[in-house]
């Protein structure tokens, strides 16, 4: 069985252009996003208490916020989380009330009515804890980023390694744009499913890299553009093959592995279109833009010094 | 041409293999809720209790499991965690305060497994609920607590010197010593810069000297005052009955506390905030313990237990309070005798001379006192705190004490060690505020578990399913390497002591599954090149497999390295997260190329063939 029967090469390059335009569009109204909007941050970066608590039949919110409202948490965010029998409970840090005893407060609070609650999970994160979080999560990004700049830079080269970086980071800020978008949380976990769809995107890009290198060498006679397309297109099953089984098991993590892991599956399925779009198109149409040549990756030949002498036996 | 596989890649692959199939066996057997029997301070656990241990639960009617003694403890395996909860009230009831009873999750490994050092993975907190408690040392009092000190030391040193100062305070980052003419000044800070070179002198305007830490001083301070806390807050974690608890320093001036199986949050936190205090009183050696014990005790004297149980009749009056002890280290003197050496602040210093004064000859005792909980709770929901005293040590007082001084007479090094470890914790320089908790409760965390395994398997069917379709009989291939991947994965996962399985780990490795076969896929696709080529079955199988490795070695190298920052950096989650990443990165690779190889060599390489499925 093969997925695509290609007997001529696809012009992948010829589209380059609109394909640029399309990437530039999405990532400026990313960015837009993300400064207007701002990240819907999760507990783990702005500090705060969240309290899941579950009910042996569906939970009345209402009933809920009034019963908060009472003991004085009348700044708690309820909702139902993942069914109707389990409820998440937010307040936000305050000032002089012990945080850490806040979760068991709010239980109290709710079991006073004499009602079967069950304690899920209590999380408190300080308020400084938080800040760390956040410098940390972006340090550890930009890190990550340079280490594999030098990588490829050092494997392939320079050009390469600027167009597989400028694809992991369009891949991360577009990502980055879908959660502002759409407000969902980002939490500690995203940041994570983030992190690996660089990984994702990033293998991804070597593989078809790695086609190109070795296509220059091979190809003696064409234009870099024409050795681009014919790597794409060489490459383009085992692309699309990759991106299905990994698309399917996050489908499984999607609708399987709970709520907790919902955000971590929605980022990663995202992460990979967007990450095997942008090894096709951003990674090499950044290197052709500067300017790759036949003459960069061909290995140089090494003149052995006295090699035109007679052998002396 | 054909394609032979040497003999020492053969076995090295069954060797892998095996050896990770035979670490993954014993997540098979799970674990069984268990109640774990240790001894305190002053009890022993004997083989001898398991028969009355088991007689007692038998009579209330709790079914047992299994019952064992290693180590000086006792294990009782019960069938679930309704029993075992029961279980562990009515033993401890029993057993009384000198036991602890804790609620565990003992591995039912086989025994030859278990000789083998095969264990099961261990599960995060996510999965098997508890308490994750992140506390942060309140450096700045433990700074101050030191510049305290300083004050006093310098005043009583620049007294002995005769070297006469305006005032001595606590000013900012240091002190500020203040003399009233230039050559006094200049002597003394020839003098105390003699005196304590882990400080940096300065001189300012107004004939002040300032006295600040060196970096390396307040590293020591910012050490010393985590490693107390550690201490202590080890001491309290044993009361709570936690089988494995983990208390462990984290960045400069952080503790990760993690509790597993512990449901009563509440409780954990007002035991780990309790306070114990330490007393010096002198043993009153004018009146009779055993007038005392039998109920005349006089007015200026108390009744306090020792170690043994053993009562001793102390003066009321408290000569000093633990919370002048600065330090205290267990160590032996020239002769090689346990000793504890005790360093005091100033204040200490000169109420301990004060009162060893006319006391030399004398026996001196130290009391702990503790704030232990009863479980019970007042009419606000509030634990009820018992104050508990015992007298952990009785020395006779040589000479005149000072700041300085040791306690000796002691039976063994670890008596030493021990006493050292009750003197610190009695002294707490630097108070703790919890700035992260997470709280996973029992039922959560089951069905996390749950979730997690029903998408790694949802995730591992679909993909091997397709596999089958699109590549026939080389996705068998693949699939049996995917398979070995993921017990490669466990086994691995079970045998690094310190790895723990976590939800984001759980999805790690689902999202391994879908990212492992990568590696056949790009073989698989060369293979296939190879032949539309026009070259033999068997030259396309060596083609493929050669050409396509570097290809997935740079691309699991640079995936690795996302992996490996991820592990530098992050915590908690996003560790759990990395280490299963590069796990399978690992794993996915030699199973891929070296076990794949050894599959498709062994079933099609020995042989001319005309077509392959592939």
């Amino acid at each position: 069985m093969q997925l695509l029967k290609l007997n001529s090469t696809i012009k992948f390059m010829k589209l380059r252009i609109p394909a640029l335009v399309f990437s530039t569009l999405l990532i400026l109204g990313s960015l837009g996003s993300l400064a207007v909007n701002q990240l819907n941050w999760g507990l783990d970066f702005t500090g705060g208490t969240l309290i899941e608590v579950g009910y042996p039949e569906a939970a009345k919110l209402d009933q809920i916020r009034q019963q908060l409202d009472r003991s004085g948490f009348g700044d708690a965010v309820v909702q139902n989380f993942g069914s109707s029998q389990d409820v998440l409970i937010r307040l936000a840090p305050r000032d002089g009330v012990k945080a850490v005893e806040i979760g068991d407060q709010v239980m109290a609070s709710l079991r006073e009515a004499g009602q079967e609650v069950d304690m899920r999970r209590i999380e408190f994160v300080g308020p400084n804890v938080g800040e760390e979080l956040t410098e940390q999560g972006g340090l550890a990004m930009l890190t990550a980023l340079i280490c594999i700049l030098i990588y490829v830079a050092m494997r392939f080269e320079w050009r390469f390694a600027l167009g597989s970086v400028s694809a992991l980071a369009h891949d991360v800020i577009i990502t980055l744009g879908l959660f502002s978008i759409l407000q969902l949380e980002f939490d500690l976990t995203i940041l994570a499913a983030v992190l690996a769809v660089i990984g994702y995107s990033l293998n991804d890009t070597i593989v078809v890299s790695d086609r190109i290198r070795e296509n220059f060498r091979k190809i003696r006679k064409s234009e870099p553009e024409e050795i681009i397309n014919i790597s794409l297109t060489q490459t383009l099953n085992r692309t699309i093959i990759t991106s299905v089984t990994t698309i399917l098991v996050l489908l499984a993590l999607f609708y399987q592995g709970g709520a907790l892991i919902h955000g971590f599956a929605t980022a990663l399925l995202f992460g990979v279109f967007i990450g095997t779009y942008s090894s096709i198109y951003i990674s090499s149409s950044v290197a052709l833009l500067l300017g790759i040549s036949k003459e960069d990756l061909i290995p140089e030949v090494v003149e052995k010094e006295g090699e035109d002498l007679e052998p002396m036996l | 041409m054909l394609n032979k596989t040497s003999l020492w890649k053969l076995l090295l692959v069954l060797v892998v293999v095996g050896a990770s199939a035979l670490y993954a066996l014993p997540n098979i057997y799970g674990e069984d809720h268990a109640i774990q029997i240790s001894a305190g301070r002053n009890a022993q656990v004997t083989e001898q209790m398991i028969t009355s241990i088991e007689a007692q639960l038998k009579a209330n009617d709790i079914a047992i499991k299994r019952t064992e003694f290693t180590d000086g403890k006792i294990l009782v395996r019960v069938p679930d965690s309704d029993t075992q909860l029961v279980a562990r009230e009515l033993l401890q009831k029993q057993l009384g305060d000198e036991y602890f009873v804790a609620m565990n999750l003992a591995p039912d490994t086989p025994k030859w497994l278990a000789d083998l050092g095969g264990a099961p993975m261990k599960l995060g907190l996510d999965l098997r609920g508890g308490v994750h408690f992140l506390m942060e040392v309140d450096m700045n009092s433990a700074i101050g607590k030191a510049q305290e000190d300083l004050v006093g030391d310098f005043k009583s040193a620049l007294r002995e010197e005769k070297l006469r100062y305006r005032s001595v305070k606590q000013a900012g980052a240091g002190v500020n010593i203040q003399f009233r003419d230039q050559a006094t000044l200049d002597s003394a800070r020839f003098f105390l810069r003699n005196r304590n070179p882990d400080l940096v002198f300065t001189e300012r305007d107004g004939l002040v000297i300032v006295a600040t830490f060196s970096e390396n001083r307040l590293k020591q301070i910012r050490d010393y005052a985590v490693k107390q806390n550690i201490t202590i807050i080890r001491n309290r974690v044993n009361q709570l009955g936690v089988a494995e608890p983990l208390v462990q320093k984290q960045g400069a001036e952080r503790i990760v506390v993690q509790l597993p199986g512990i449901q009563d949050t509440a409780k954990a936190k007002e035991i780990l905030n309790a306070t114990a205090t330490l007393e010096f009183r002198m043993v009153d050696q004018d009146n009779d313990v055993r007038d005392a014990v039998n109920g005349r005790i006089p007015a200026s004297s108390i009744l306090v237990k020792d170690r043994s149980g053993q009562p001793q009749l102390l003066k009321k009056r408290v000569m000093l309070t633990g919370n002048h002890i600065v330090d205290a280290n267990s160590g032996a003197d020239e002769y090689g005798i346990p000793q504890v050496n005790i360093s005091l602040d100033s204040k200490g210093g000169s109420k301990m001379s004060q009162g060893t004064k006319d006391n030399i000859g004398n026996p001196m005792a130290t009391v702990f006192i503790e704030y232990k909980s009863t479980g019970e709770r007042d009419a606000n929901g509030k634990l009820i705190f018992e104050k508990k005293e015992e007298v952990i040590s009785i020395a006779t007082i040589q000479a005149r004490l000072g700041s300085n001084f040791r306690i000796t007479g002691l039976d063994s090094p670890k008596e030493a060690r021990d006493l050292s470890l009750l003197l610190r914790a009695g002294a707490l320089i630097a108070p703790i505020t919890i700035v992260e908790e997470r709280t996973v409760g029992p039922s959560l965390g089951a069905e996390n578990i749950e979730l997690g395994m029903q998408a790694i398997q949802g995730g591992l069917l679909l993909v091997l399913v397709f596999m089958l379709i699109y590549y026939k009989a080389f996705g068998i291939v693949a699939n049996v390497a995917l398979i070995a991947n993921l017990v490669m994965i466990v086994g691995i996962m079970s045998m690094i002591p310190g790895a723990t399985l976590t939800l984001p780990g759980m999805a790690g490795i689902v999202l391994t599954v879908g990212m492992a076969v990568d590696a056949n896929v790009l073989i698989y696709e060369r293979i296939r090149e190879e032949l539309r080529d026009g070259r033999s079955p068997q030259q396309a199988i060596h083609h493929g497999y050669d050409s396509a490795f570097s290809t997935i070695l740079d691309a699991n190298i640079t995936t690795f390295i996302a992996g490996l920052i991820l592990f530098a950096i992050g915590t908690g989650p996003i560790k759990g997260f990395s280490i299963t990443l590069m796990i399978g990165i690992a794993t996915s690779m030699f199973t891929a190329i070296v076990l794949t190889r050894v599959i498709v060599n062994l079933v099609w390489g020995g042989r001319r063939l005309e077509k392959l499925w592939i």
